[in-house]
């Protein structure tokens, strides 16, 4: 069990100028200005999709220079972190463009020269686009997902393609069939996953904001673990096309960011009714950006009247007490700042687990069926049909995505349907009705993000079990189609100098509004809110 | 035309089965007239129990195979599939056309990329509504799809979408009338259910064999399929259903119907059971039916099949299977064995959200309904028409139409429903014109027709000028009055052209006259070869005889 590590304050005696070694870098990405000792005086974190912005209109610095840095700093800490697959050869390119834009006077759009890191599920047209699996090895998709091209077209730099669990299933990203990810804490603990090269792209400052997926907390898990803000947005606010289905209906792209007015604004880039998505939705994107004020102009108390849920379900048993403390004090914090708290039970809150694994299950073994080696991917020669089959899908999946295919195949075999994917449902439509009730009586609903901080590399690889249990605080949401959103809220003890924890905050369907404007606050107004990984070993 | 098809089936339906039988005797030795049901074998079924065929009775002529069928009934349903003529495929915005070079009618959706997702093409729907409506189907307001899933590579998805739980319509009927020389009669045969589906792509083997490729385009194509209820006895009712689908989703407009392209396909459910029996027996499906008429006549072999196959003790050997028609050798093949029900693992597609039809919205499409088939068959019956003209007005929608208008024009109903069912017919099928191709309009017939009964030209005239105006159009008094091709109704000017002939044939005339008759013919050809086809004939057969009977 780990205990809260008090004060969080101390992780900003980290400066992130000893992070690197460039100057450039500094200027370029510093989402913190933090470089000194005095505690007290940690400002709070600044945007930096804004503070780009500001640089590349006043001329400070050119995308150009952006990029370099970026990309510098991915050459020298990926060694050690292997948070991407595949580092785009055109980063540079797309950032000259850019900043011929600007010497021609063009009006840029509001991603222009931040650098993107995007999930591997995610397809980027003519870049590598593999789901972390030997099965996709190779391969470049035609076309870009929507999401992506949505942040093309706003002029977003997409530098590469980051690392997952295999498809998205599993939690560690040790699932991936390529490599294992370092949790930028501690580099032999995990970064949570599916999404884990998302998240610890971000923590590490080798891009601005990610892309990650989050189906069962793929988003908000890592974010947790690495110290990350990560938004999970209501099921059909962003076009799933493009995005590799591992569960259909409960897919979603997320956003990551060093902050949530950067999670939130890259949402905004990516959301939105598209087409070629049945499931997304026509409802309204609202203009997240004016709910980002700077703390200066907040009330005394700027979240007055808010009215907070805490779940009574997320801080039992099972919890790390670490874990359990510091969403307590979370949870006093935003008292302090007006809310209204009162404790919530969703008595279906553990039947969500068991109706996750079944319906994501069920789910996947039928998305995958795609991938035979027929049309694409990798291929194994065979004399015979099914031997093809067989061999193409038995040597491209690795143990963790057979496990499910073969999970959900059962689940939905005549017979069992019935006792297993129907009853999924059901609970499902439970879980539901839970959410809907508790969020009638309040504004959002907070718990743990995860029952513990980053665990061991390899520490829960043979017990999947207990791995799957970790996912008890996200799932739910899931099923919900909820928005929720993890941001950091203090440290406990381990690795060399502490482990980030995240606190989640769930909102309303279509409410990430909301959710954006209280995590804002909370942000700007933790003390010492500086969530910068420490040193990294062997880089000067 | 399909009934013009089934009217060459044979109706003796025991003639096939006789030779199939005479070819097997001849080839071997031994004594297996019964083969006919070892047909159905696998060789190494054959080979494992030889002495059995030759336990069977020695003699199966067909007085034979008659007595043993009158023992059995045959319960037969139809899987109908139906290509939609829709302009792109079902789920992505491919275009939709039969015949383009392999894959290059296809998009990362069709192919089944990752993250391609589908998205319904709503016509789809329309087109669902408008079958179900047609069918007498109730509809579901709200349906969905869900996923069938199997592997095969002509799927790239690794499932089909299709509908499992709750098809677009269900619980309908169609009604069909047997054609006279099948022993006619009126059927109403049930329909189970139409769904909504996606085509699957096509396998090209190479000539060698050793390898296939796959061709994507037919892959989301959309279907309809057409469930019906096992409520057909033989052949001919099998194919007389099939034949009333084709003709409806034509009358629709939802799809070309056409067999040889495979824009229709049935497979058929066949069992038979002893009569009286009311549960059913094992069923045996067949593929590979291209047309009405080999659907008819697999059938009834399948049903001589199995029925020999009961009265020689062995029924374990009626199999769940799939058998192949092969039209050739006018006989089916195993083509599987299916061990059990195949588990397709249906559950409701996630990509997809449910299919809501308003009330407005259903009532709207079936405002646009066109008279169907059958309602034109009675209507046509009413007005007295006899059930072969009935039959074949209504087959095509087209010559219905036209036909309507025709008889819109005022034409008496008989006689446009012969010239339509002769000469018209005769003429669109030398030139493989369909009746829209024609120059002459409804209208012009309608006066063709007038212009004979009220004796302006001869029904001789008539037909010379009917091929004129269906190759060129124009009008039929234009055309009488260009020609002066009105008839020569004037006693006087017919009985000049009498005498004149007369006169210039007295040898004739005299062995007309020592009774030789028949000549009268031969007059009355000459006269009107004098007048060019114009003569009224019963004014010039009136005169003739009278001049030729006359003493002077």
């Amino acid at each position: 069990m780990l205990s809260t590590l008090q004060p969080p304050r101390s992780l900003s005696l980290l400066p992130l100028r000893r992070f690197h070694c460039s100057k450039t870098i500094v200027s370029a990405a510093s989402s913190s200005p933090a470089t000194t000792s005095d505690a007290a005086s940690v400002s709070p974190p600044q945007s930096q999709i804004l503070t780009t912005r500001r640089s590349l209109l006043s001329g400070e610095t050119t995308a150009s220079e952006i990029a370099k840095s970026y990309l510098s700093r991915i050459r020298l800490t990926e060694p050690q972190l292997k948070c991407f697959l595949h580092v785009s050869e055109n980063a540079l390119k797309d950032a000259e463009e850019i900043d011929q834009r600007i010497a021609r006077g063009e009006e840029l759009g509001p991603l222009a020269g931040v650098i993107i890191g995007v999930k591997d599920n995610i397809c980027t047209e003519g870049m590598p686009s593999t789901a972390a699996s030997r099965i996709l090895e190779h391969y470049r998709p035609p076309f870009d997902a929507t999401a992506v091209k949505k942040i093309k077209e706003l002029g977003g730099i997409v530098v590469g393609k980051t690392n997952m669990d295999e498809f998205g299933m599993g939690s560690t990203t040790e699932a991936s069939a390529f490599q294992v990810t370092a949790n930028p804490w501690d580099l032999t603990r995990v970064p949570g996953g599916s999404s884990g090269g998302s998240a610890a792209a971000v923590a590490a400052r080798q891009c601005m904001v990610s892309l990650g997926s989050d189906t069962g907390g793929s988003v908000r898990q890592p974010a947790s673990f690495c110290g990350v803000v990560g938004l999970k947005p209501t099921y059909g606010r962003v076009s799933r096309f493009g995005l590799m289905a591992y569960a259909s209906s409960l897919d979603v792209i997320g956003c990551f960011g060093s902050t949530v007015a950067d999670a939130g604004m890259l949402l905004h880039a990516i959301s939105g009714y598209d087409r070629f998505d049945s499931t997304s939705s026509k409802q309204d994107v609202p203009e997240f950006e004016s709910q980002f004020l700077s703390v200066d102009r907040f009330e005394s108390k700027p979240l007055k009247g808010v009215k907070v849920g805490v779940i009574r379900e997320t801080l039992e048993e099972g919890v790390d007490s670490g874990v359990r403390s510091a969403t307590q004090e979370a949870a006093s914090h935003l008292e302090a700042l007006g809310c209204v708290l009162t404790e919530v039970s969703l008595p279906s809150f553990s039947l969500g687990l068991p109706a996750y694994y079944v319906i994501a299950s069920s789910e996947s073994s039928s998305n995958l069926s795609r991938y035979d080696g027929v049309r694409y991917g990798n291929q194994v020669m065979a004399d015979e049909l099914n031997k093809l089959y067989e061999c193409s899908r038995g040597e491209g999946f690795g143990g963790e995505v057979k496990m499910r295919i073969l999970m959900g195949t059962y689940a939905l075999s005549a017979g069992y349907y019935d006792a297993y994917y129907k009853r999924a449902q059901q609970v499902r439509t439970l879980i539901r009705k839970d959410f809907k009730a508790a969020l009638e009586q309040n504004d959002i609903l907070i718990s743990p993000a995860a029952p513990s901080a980053a665990y061991k590399i390899g520490e829960k690889k043979n017990d999947p079990l207990a791995m799957y249990a970790g996912d008890i605080m996200t799932v739910n949401v899931n099923l919900a189609g909820l928005p929720a959103i993890v941001l950091p809220c203090g440290l406990v003890e381990g690795g060399p100098s502490g482990l980030p924890v995240g606190l989640q905050m769930i909102g309303a369907v279509f409410d990430e509004e909301k959710l954006l404007k209280v995590g804002h606050i909370f942000e700007q107004t933790l003390k010492g809110s500086s969530f910068l990984p420490p040193l990294l070993p062997n880089v000067a | 035309m399909s009934t013009a098809l089934l009217r060459t089936i044979q109706p003796n339906h025991f003639t096939l089965l006789g030779t199939a039988l005479l070819r097997r005797t001849s080839r071997s030795n031994i004594s297996v007239r019964c083969s006919g049901s070892q047909a159905t074998t696998t060789t190494t079924h054959e080979a494992k129990q030889p002495s059995q065929s030759r336990v069977a009775p020695k003699n199966h002529g067909s007085n034979k195979l008659d007595e043993i069928l009158r023992d059995y009934e045959a319960v037969i349903g139809i899987e109908t599939h139906v290509q939609l003529s829709t302009f792109t495929k079902a789920f992505c915005s491919c275009p939709n056309n039969y015949g383009s070079e392999p894959n290059t009618s296809i998009c990362p959706v069709c192919m089944g990329l990752p993250g391609a997702l589908p998205v319904l093409n709503s016509k789809v729907v329309e087109f669902g509504v408008r079958l179900g409506l047609a069918l007498n189907c109730g509809l579901s307001l709200s349906s969905k799809f869900d996923r069938k899933q199997y592997f095969y590579p002509d799927l790239p998805k690794g499932y089909q979408i299709s509908q499992f739980d709750i098809p677009i319509a269900s619980g309908g009927y169609v009604d069909v009338d047997i054609p006279l020389e099948f022993g006619g009669g009126h059927k109403r045969f049930g329909v189970t259910r139409v769904h909504m589906e996606e085509d699957a792509g096509k396998l090209l083997h190479s000539d060698t064999g050793d390898y296939s490729q796959v061709d994507l385009n037919r892959a989301g194509v959309p279907l309809l399929e057409i469930v019906s209820e096992p409520d057909m006895r033989s052949g001919i009712e099998a194919a007389e259903y099939a034949a009333e689908m084709q003709r409806i989703v034509r009358y629709l407009g939802v799809s070309n119907g056409n067999m040889q392209e495979g824009s229709l396909r049935c497979d058929v459910n066949v069992s038979i059971r002893p009569i009286g029996q009311a549960e059913f027996g094992t069923k045996v499906e067949i593929k590979n039916l291209n047309a009405f008429s080999a659907m008819s006549r697999a059938i009834d072999f399948e049903i001589k099949r199995q029925a020999l196959l009961y009265n020689q003790g062995q029924e374990d050997q009626i199999v769940t299977e799939t058998r192949l028609w092969e039209e050739g050798a006018q006989k089916s093949v195993s083509m599987r064995k299916k061990e059990g029900l195949a588990d397709y693992r249906y559950f409701p597609e996630p990509d997809l959200p449910e299919v809501i039809l308003t009330q407005d919205y259903v009532d709207s499409i079936r405002a646009t309904l066109p008279e169907l088939p059958e309602a034109k068959r009675r209507r046509y019956e009413a007005m007295g028409l006899g059930m072969q003209d009935v039959l074949f007005l209504a087959n095509e929608a087209s010559v219905a139409d036209y036909f309507d208008a025709v008889i819109g024009e005022g034409a008496e109903v008989k006689l446009a429903a012969n010239w339509l069912m002769s000469d018209i017919a005769a003429y669109l099928k030398n030139e493989e014109l369909s009746i829209n191709d024609v120059k002459l309009t409804p209208k012009e017939l309608a006066a063709l027709i007038a212009a004979i009964k009220d004796g302006t030209i001869s029904g001789k005239i008539g037909k010379q000028i009917l091929f004129e105006l269906l190759a060129k159009g124009g009008t039929v008094q234009g055309m009488i009055k260009a020609k002066n091709l009105v008839q020569i109704t004037d006693p006087a000017e017919i009985e000049k052209m009498v005498l004149k002939v007369i006169a210039e044939n007295p040898k004739q005339l005299e062995q007309y006259r020592n009774g030789k008759t028949k000549l009268q013919g031969y007059f009355a050809g000459e006269v009107m070869k004098m007048s060019k086809g114009k003569a009224n004939p019963p004014l010039l057969n009136k005169i003739l005889v009278e001049k030729l009977n006359a003493k002077d």
